[in-house]
């Protein structure tokens, strides 16, 4: 696997997932359809934090659109048969050659990466960080995070970045957050959730256990519980993440920039040749089953029954988190990955997205550290990353 | 047998803006260069979000008021799917689930008589760019995609291509004499749904729609042309009649199938999630009624009753301006009739003389009142009055200033003009005494001796009261 798709000072330290458009360089968020693309603006959080004194290192491989586990499916990255599949901007926190990354969450791709690599990533609170030049997917659920080795790091990352921008609608009217990562968390509420924690493997389980023994031994109560309605919320998000992402990605079509097909006669012929070129084959299975679910006669079957699903989830994890701080779940059923066929990547990535759905849904803000997950509520940001905080001490 | 036409209009409108619906792009269209007038944002690069215009709600809702609709207090933007290289995100951001206009109704009166056209909704959507064709290429211009549009939906209800057409110039004269859309050629399309069926049936028969016409012509024609061959279809089994969307050609007159209710896209309308509903509280819908220009019907009305004449009226309601211009001429205390004269006589001839439109028309309401003013006061001529608009027209002259400069004023002292009443009242003896006996139209014959010696300076209220004190 490479690292970075395109560099731009050695120096920089913060690395920007190619997902995230950064002036003048090439951004193609892994996928062919983009090639040679390169955006008149920087995002949002990259100017705040060029404004701020962070130099940007580059930018790292994704997978195509970040639709993949981690990012083994990039049009321009590949892994070795028998090399354990790693995100690029994880591993490059994790190797200590940049400060921090940013990326973008859409399906839990860049919290995977970070347990896979042992770092931190943060999804904040949906509205929080500007979504102004991200290449957009799922712009529902879609939030810009930071990932970092520390909490302190995220911490002091997130505090640049997040804020009202105007250019972004869906942003919420506060000026600055402040991210706080020494609250005390003696007696704070932590459960973790069974249904999922049985569907993790005996090597993710002993991390969960181990984590949850560590939070103990600060003073936090830990308690086991029942919740049926996982499995529900991520199907939700899917049909949710497949009809936008469809919709979004349906301005790739040749005409304006990016990947031309050769091969064209006519008008439809130049659309559905660049396109069947231009993405790979999960990417062309999203728009499938997206295209499917918002057709008339799917719509309210599906993606009208989808948003109900959102609201009624939201409405839980609501009164799950007036009794609880934060919810203890596996980021991975694994601890480790090897290459696969792309054709079972839908599959796959779908069955995993179970641990990472709910806050894509519902806009709540998760923490993955020491490979585990913290799921918090709306703002909880200074929960999570203090938890997160007390048991890196721990280690230390 | 005989036959009723039933027709729905889909009315597309350009809003007057001076930016695009989504972006801060300059909203109009008309006399650019190619692609001028486009960002990352109307362009469809990734990255870009829509940021709503908050005056294309105002002006959405100002259109609903004038239709008599209800306003939607909570409106939302769904995303249209389609493909077309003239659509650079492949997909338009309008309104299908919660429009920002309901429940209108229009008055529309032909020689036929007046009939309730009912508004069913008018929502808020973006423009698409347009195609360029030339030799072996096609080219995208993107100037127009995200100008802000409303579509103004009616039920079925007009009976005849007049009503369509009357309609239709209503709708003009009322956004372009308010300014809620210049109305400029291609700025207002519609799609026109007809179907035919025997007279007193209550049942529709098979409608087809015709797309995007611009003209009014075109729109009669269309209709004609379509009514006949649904007709045709019915009484003589010409041809089988089926639902679908048609184009009208407008050199051969004619319509023809573009697609069919089988093959009708599905255009996968889903809830844009990158803008937030809108919710129009009661401060801000109260502000937008204050703002609220007043409604062409009841401003014609008024017109008429100053005496305006109904060709004036005609005049001022298709230049929102020139009518704006009047109203504050008014309001500065000159008489209507007297003040449309000036405007749509004077500066008119002045204007087509120069070779320029009634739009064109650049001179404050300060400086015109200031001249009826004077001219009523007798403090000015009307020649000269001509002559200092004719330098307000032609070289951009300041009223007062050029005035001053011409001594156009002639300033007439009590004194003077006393004296030449004395002088009138002593040459016209039989006049005084036929005055004094009764005989009122005697004074006539007094005052125009005042009048002539004065020369037409004074202002004749003022000498006319002096006259008659100095007869008591």
């Amino acid at each position: 696997m490479k690292y970075y798709a395109e560099i731009i000072n050695e120096n920089g330290k913060i690395a920007v997932d190619d997902t995230i458009l950064v002036k003048d360089t090439l951004s193609t968020a892994g996928s062919h359809i983009l090639d040679g693309y390169k955006p008149l603006f920087s995002a949002e959080a990259v100017e705040r934090l060029e404004k701020a004194g962070f130099d940007i290192s580059g930018k790292t491989h994704v997978g195509e659109f970040s639709l993949d586990l981690v990012g083994e499916f990039s049009y321009y990255n590949e892994f070795d048969k028998d090399e354990a599949l790693k995100g690029a901007a994880a591993e490059l926190v994790n190797s200590d050659k940049v400060e921090a990354a940013l990326g973008v969450d859409m399906n839990g791709a860049p919290r995977r990466a970070a347990a896979l690599s042992g770092v931190n990533f943060l999804k904040p609170t949906y509205g929080t960080v500007s979504r102004y030049g991200v290449i957009s997917c799922a712009a529902s659920g879609e939030q810009l995070g930071v990932y970092g080795k520390s909490a302190d790091k995220v911490a002091e990352i997130m505090t640049i970045i997040a804020g009202v921008d105007e250019k972004d609608g869906t942003s919420l009217r506060t000026e600055k957050y402040t991210y706080d990562t020494n609250a005390d968390v003696n007696s704070k509420k932590v459960c973790i959730v069974k249904e999922l924690f049985d569907k993790a493997d005996d090597a993710v389980k002993a991390k969960i256990t181990a984590y949850a023994e560590s939070l103990k031994a600060q003073g936090v109560i830990v308690e086991e519980i029942s919740c049926d309605f996982f499995d529900t919320a991520n199907t939700a998000w899917q049909i949710l993440m497949c009809a936008e992402t469809c919709n979004n990605v349906s301005r790739y079509d040749g005409v304006k920039y990016g990947h031309r097909s050769e091969k064209y006669r006519n008008i439809d012929e130049l659309y559905v040749n660049s396109r069947s070129e231009g993405f790979n084959f999960l990417t062309k299975t999203v728009i499938l089953y997206g295209s499917d679910v918002l057709s008339k006669t799917r719509y309210t079957d599906c993606y009208e029954k989808a948003l109900k699903i959102r609201r009624v989830v939201a409405d839980k994890m609501k009164a799950l988190f007036e009794t609880y701080d934060a919810v203890l779940t596996p980021v991975c059923t694994k601890d480790e990955y090897k290459s696969y066929d792309i054709k079972d990547a839908f599959t796959k990535v779908y069955a995993e997205s179970v641990f990472t759905a709910v806050p894509n849904l519902i806009g709540t803000p998760a923490l993955v550290s020491g490979g585990v997950q913290l799921l918090g509520a709306h703002f909880s940001e200074s929960t999570l990353l203090s938890l997160a905080k007390s048991v890196e001490r721990k280690g230390e | 047998m005989a036959y009723e036409l039933v027709i729905g209009l889909e009315t597309h409108v350009e809003l007057n803006t001076q930016s695009k619906i989504f972006c801060s792009c300059g909203g109009h269209s008309s006399p650019l260069e190619p692609n001028d007038c486009v960002c990352p944002a109307c362009s469809g690069m990734p990255g870009m979000l829509p940021v709503m215009n908050k005056r294309v709600v105002e002006l959405a809702a100002t259109a609903g008021l004038m239709l008599n609709c209800e306003i939607n207090r909570y409106t939302t933007f769904d995303k249209k799917n389609y493909y077309y290289p003239d659509l650079p995100c492949a997909y338009q951001i309008t309104q299908l689930n919660h429009p920002i206009c309901v429940n209108g109704l229009v008055k529309v009166k032909t020689a036929a008589g007046e009939r309730d056209i009912r508004i069913k909704q008018i929502h808020m959507e973006e423009d698409a760019g347009k195609l360029v064709h030339g030799g072996n290429s096609s080219f995208v211009d993107f100037n127009r995609t995200s100008v802000p549009l409303i579509e103004i939906v009616t039920q079925p209800d007009f009976r005849s291509p007049e009503e369509v057409v009357t309609y239709l110039g209503k709708l003009k004269s009322m956004f372009k004499s308010t300014g809620i859309s210049e109305c400029e050629e291609g700025a207002m399309r519609c799609d026109v749904n007809i179907s035919v069926r025997e007279e007193g049936s209550e049942e529709f028969g098979v409608r087809t729609e015709i797309k995007n016409m611009a003209s009014f012509e075109a729109i009669d024609r269309a209709i004609r042309y379509e009514a006949q061959r649904h007709m045709d279809a019915l009484e003589f089994g010409t041809e089988e009649l089926v639902q679908e969307t048609r184009r009208f050609d407008d050199v051969s007159g004619k319509t023809s199938a573009m697609r069919n209710k089988e093959t009708e896209a599905d255009y996968r309308y889903f809830p844009d999630p990158n803008l937030m509903p809108i919710v129009i509280d009661d401060e801000w819908l109260e502000e937008i009624k204050r703002n609220k220009p007043v409604a062409l019907d009841e401003k014609a009305e008024s017109y008429s009753q100053a005496g305006i004449s109904d060709k004036e009226i005609a005049m001022l309601m298709s230049e929102h301006t020139v009518a704006k211009l009047l109203d504050d001429v008014i309001a500065l205390g000159c008489n209507p009739k007297d003040a449309a004269a000036w405007i749509l006589t004077d500066c008119a001839g002045i204007l087509r003389k120069a070779g320029l439109k009634l739009k064109d028309l650049a001179i404050s309401a300060e400086g015109l009142s200031f001249l009826i003013k004077k001219v009523d006061e007798g403090k000015l001529n009307r020649g000269a009055a001509k002559k200092t608009l004719i330098a307000v027209i032609e070289d951009g002259a300041d009223v007062e200033k050029f005035v001053e400069e011409q001594g156009f004023l002639v300033e007439v002292d009590n004194s003077q003009i006393e004296a030449v009443i004395d002088k009138a009242i002593e040459a016209n003896a039989q006049a005084v005494a036929d005055y004094k006996s009764g005989k009122e139209k005697a004074l006539m014959a007094i005052f125009g001796a005042c009048m002539k010696e004065l020369k037409g300076s004074g202002d004749p209220a003022a000498i006319r009261a002096m006259l008659i004190e100095k007869l008591k």
